[in-house]
């Protein structure tokens, strides 16, 4: 395959990586902006996403599209409900100490990884794609007649590869009308930028704060569900997505939402690419280094205004 | 109107107030005194359930303040005004005038109501509070506060830092609002306008109770006042 096709084809593998990391990473960027709860959890609850949907999945042996839109639909509720209740049993007695409830998500993450090892197993298990056409891209070409299209063998994507990305894009859109157009992102905004006047005003913030870890978890296992098709479930595989969600907040600016998308897209992106051209390995040392530059040159992320 | 009897509070086990007890009127401008650090500021995160109390309790008519979570005493018509301000930075002058009228959605008409007392927050409407000048945005933190048409209103030091003609600004809403019939709990530290406004005053030193004396008394008598004030 010459560059150009080869380049394109690392292009979109890259933006499913990035598609699926923003959803992670904003919920993750979220909890951390509204609650200043740092979740070290959050990776687990990506996983329980995944390991749910399987188990859902199974439910529908046969019907692959209509178990996968079942999961869709109640995996990231069952997710949330569960994280909803870990807030209230949990963070909420350690009054949100931002030391103790680092401490108490890592709790959190051992729970859940070996609930899940003793009762899902320690197998990796496939989840079947509601649908999978390969679709083969064109591509351009100078001839000598001018321009023209043809189809390079090798360059196509699967129809499921490019829905995940539509589906990310939907639920970050309609994300960002609920912080920003909505009464209940109005609370939660508030709720961060000043809890004891949220309460002086009358918003209900602990309940603010279950909701907003509820749905923080609940965006990590929705990005599960969507990727699980592609990736199998497998309980240790909370470790990544958390380690990349952390890298895309520092990038992204602390509890920034467009920071963390723009965060999430360039790391995604030169994830795919790099690890296409060279080597998966080296994606990730750039990936770390470009954190410890960000850490040391502009702390408050490359698109996060600073803050006093 | 609001009540306060023999209340104890503080900050984790450090205690600050120590059996305070005033009661504000309505349609009356009652002053909390005392110098820096005496708890004036303690005192009305305690009445806004900001802080949990240790003994005694708030009351507000019938309703028992001290009993009910924070965010539903604001619902009771309690409006703060904090020292400080603490605005919403990061929100618009509409969003946190939104915030305010939160704890009474009924009520229709207020947006239009503050603004015509503030009409610089009109002008303002879609600028980040954190970009408004100081005497904006203590204006726009009163405006906050009588968006839920409280009963009883807290402004704790609401000129403080600010040029005279904001003062004076600041000083027509305060007495607009207690001619409204409202109960207006003022912490002030400028003896004239103590003197000019205060319907009585209630004396704070170490966190305890030195008394409470009448307008009246105070302009008879201004010294009684020496003491009490911060710098
Ligand atoms: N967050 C806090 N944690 C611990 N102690 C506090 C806290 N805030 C205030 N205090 C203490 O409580 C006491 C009363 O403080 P408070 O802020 O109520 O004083 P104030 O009368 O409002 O003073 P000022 O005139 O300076 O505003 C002080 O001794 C102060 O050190
Ligand atoms: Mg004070």
């Amino acid at each position: 395959m010459d560059f150009g096709p080869y380049l394109m084809l690392a292009t979109l593998e890259g933006a499913v990586t990035a598609a699926v990391l923003a959803l992670t990473a904003s919920g993750l960027a979220l909890v951390f902006g509204v609650m200043r709860v740092v979740n070290v959890a959050h990776g687990e609850f990506f996983m329980l996403g995944a390991v749910l949907a399987w188990w859902v999945t199974s439910w529908l042996d046969g019907y692959a599209a209509l178990g996968f839109a079942l999961a869709l639909l109640i995996v990231p509720v069952m997710v949330g409900v569960l994280a909803a209740l870990a807030d209230v049993t949990v963070l909420k007695r350690l009054s949100y100490d931002p030391e103790r409830t680092i401490v108490a998500t890592i709790g959190i993450l051992y729970i859940l990884q070996q609930v899940t090892l003793m009762t899902y197993g320690p197998d990796a298990r496939p989840v079947t794609p509601p649908f999978n056409t390969r679709l083969a891209l064109p591509w351009v070409e100078m001839a000598d007649t001018g321009l023209s299209l043809y189809w390079p063998w090798g360059l196509s994507i699967t129809s499921y590869k490019l829905a995940v990305i539509g589906a990310a894009a939907g639920v970050l859109a309609a994300l960002w009308l609920l912080m920003t157009r909505s009464k209940l992102g109005l609370m939660m905004r508030a709720t961060e930028q000043d809890r004891d006047m949220a309460l002086a005003f009358g918003i209900p913030v602990e309940r603010v704060y279950a909701l907003v870890f509820g749905l923080g978890a609940g965006l990590a296992a929705l990005a599960a569900v969507l990727i699980v098709p592609i990736q199998q479930a497998h309980y240790l595989m909370g470790g990544d997505p958390l380690l990349l969600s952390f890298i895309v907040v520092i990038i992204g600016g602390l509890g920034s939402l467009p920071g963390t998308v723009l965060a999430a897209l360039l790391i995604g992106l030169s994830d795919g690419i790099i690890s296409v051209f060279f080597s998966p390995t080296l994606a990730k040392i750039m990936a770390t280094v470009l954190v410890a530059l960000v850490l040391v040159f502009r702390p408050q992320g490359l698109f996060g205004a600073s803050r006093a | 109107m609001l009540k306060l009897e023999a209340v104890d509070a503080g900050y984790g086990r450090a205690q600050v107030l120590r059996q305070v007890s005033f009661e504000a009127q309505a349609g009356e401008i009652t002053c909390l005194l005392g110098r820096n650090g005496a708890g004036k500021t303690t005192t009305m995160k305690a009445i806004m359930g900001l802080l949990p109390l240790m003994g005694g309790q708030v009351r507000l008519e019938a309703e028992m303040l001290s009993a009910l979570p924070a965010h539903q005493v604001p619902r009771c018509g309690v409006g703060y005004v904090p020292q400080g301000r603490r605005l919403f930075g990061e929100l618009t002058v509409g969003q946190n005038l939104e915030v305010g009228r939160f704890s009474k959605p009924d009520n229709e008409g207020v947006l239009e109501e503050v603004l015509q007392l503030f009409p610089r927050l009109r002008e303002r409407f879609s600028q980040r509070a954190n970009t408004l000048s100081g005497g904006e945005q203590q204006m726009l933190a009163m405006a906050r506060a009588l968006s839920l048409r409280p009963k009883v209103v807290l402004l704790d030091e609401p000129t403080e830092g600010l040029q005279p003609s904001m003062i004076a600004a600041i000083r027509d809403v305060t007495e607009t609002m207690r001619d409204q019939g409202v109960a207006v709990v003022l912490v002030e530290q400028r003896v004239e306008a103590i003197l000019a406004l205060a319907d009585r005053a209630a004396l704070l030193e170490n966190g305890r109770m030195r008394g409470v004396v009448s307008g009246a008394e105070m302009r008879d008598d201004p010294s009684i006042l020496a003491g009490h004030l911060g710098v």
